[in-house]
């Protein structure tokens, strides 16, 4: 019997595996677009987990939302690391440091 | 070991195995694809959910549209990766701290301490019907409002994803087909008078 708690833990499996990812691939700005990714996959799994255990739909709808705004997100995230390749040549990390933050 | 345990757990470690590949992997080619491979088993958990619209639009947005994008940036764009990945493993320490710590702290937090079991009886419009139908019902009144906003955003992301990456080449021959149509004869045509010169008859001979 698979109860709700498998699935938060596999939620939350993924989450930090994609933490884990963040620290590793600093330099890598597309891999760490992948890991904001997966880390929105895990929130929307402990969604759908709770709107099936709770007989309650909401939490399907705020799914939806998230996958509308993630699309956005990678969408303009993938266009300002285009124009930033075109001007810079580069998108390693440490070479973007043009505003010294 | 029944059917919904085995496939459970055969998705869930696809699914890890998958997302710890996008993360190892060298090549971000490979890390793009591992991401597809991710994309796909969690809709097949999200059918198991009972969620099959989201797990159908999860599949076309996420590996049909996102992905794709991904895999045209990534293929595009010219990446020194040698240069990309040293010092790679110098911060595996502090990783595995923190993805350690906030794994344990879940775990402990949610882990077989969380009282919700499925439900003994399913409210009946859940199986009566369709999920497609019911989610359709709640976004187009309860949620219209914020259905819109979404539509709007989406819009934004349009405009400024065309707006940041649009660049006019200096060196593009295009004729303005404004400038084409409004042409008439004055600008084209100029009819100058002056003065014949007479009276100097070439000689056939």
């Amino acid at each position: 019997m698979i109860t709700l708690s498998h699935y938060l833990v596999l939620g939350a499996i993924l989450f930090s595996i994609s933490i884990a990812g963040i620290f590793l691939n600093r330099k890598n700005i597309i891999i760490i677009l992948m890991s904001i990714e997966l880390m929105l996959l895990a929130v929307n799994i402990n969604f759908v987990a709770f709107s099936h255990y709770l007989g309650d739909l909401s939490g399907q709808v705020f799914v939806f939302f998230i996958l509308t705004v993630a699309a956005a997100e990678a969408a303009i995230g993938l266009a300002i690391l285009v124009v930033l390749f075109r001007n810079l040549k580069t998108i390693n990390v440490d070479d973007i440091g043009a505003m010294k933050g | 070991m029944s059917f919904e345990n085995f496939s459970f757990y055969l998705f869930a470690a696809v699914l890890i195995g998958a997302a710890l590949s996008v993360i190892f992997s060298r090549n971000p080619v490979h890390a793009a694809l591992s991401l597809v491979l991710a994309f796909f088993t969690a809709a097949g958990i999200w059918l198991m959910l009972e969620a099959e619209f989201l797990a159908i639009s999860l599949i076309l947005v996420y590996v049909g549209a996102v992905m794709v994008l991904f895999l045209f940036v990534v293929m595009m764009l010219d990446i020194n990766l040698n240069r990309m990945r040293e010092g790679y493993w110098n911060y595996l320490l502090p990783a595995l701290v923190v993805s350690g710590i906030f794994l344990t702290e879940l775990i402990i937090l949610i882990g077989g301490r969380v009282a919700f079991s499925k439900p003994e009886k399913v409210p009946a419009a859940i199986t009566s019907e369709g999920n497609t139908l019911q989610l359709g019902r709640l976004l187009y009144t309860e949620y219209l409002y914020a259905f819109e906003l979404a539509a709007v955003i989406l819009l934004v992301a349009i405009v400024a994803a065309i707006a940041l990456t649009l660049r006019r080449r200096k060196d593009m021959k295009l004729v303005s087909s404004n400038e084409q149509f409004s042409a008439n004869r004055e600008s084209r045509l100029k009819i100058i008078s002056m003065p014949s010169e007479g009276g100097r008859r070439e000689d056939p001979s």
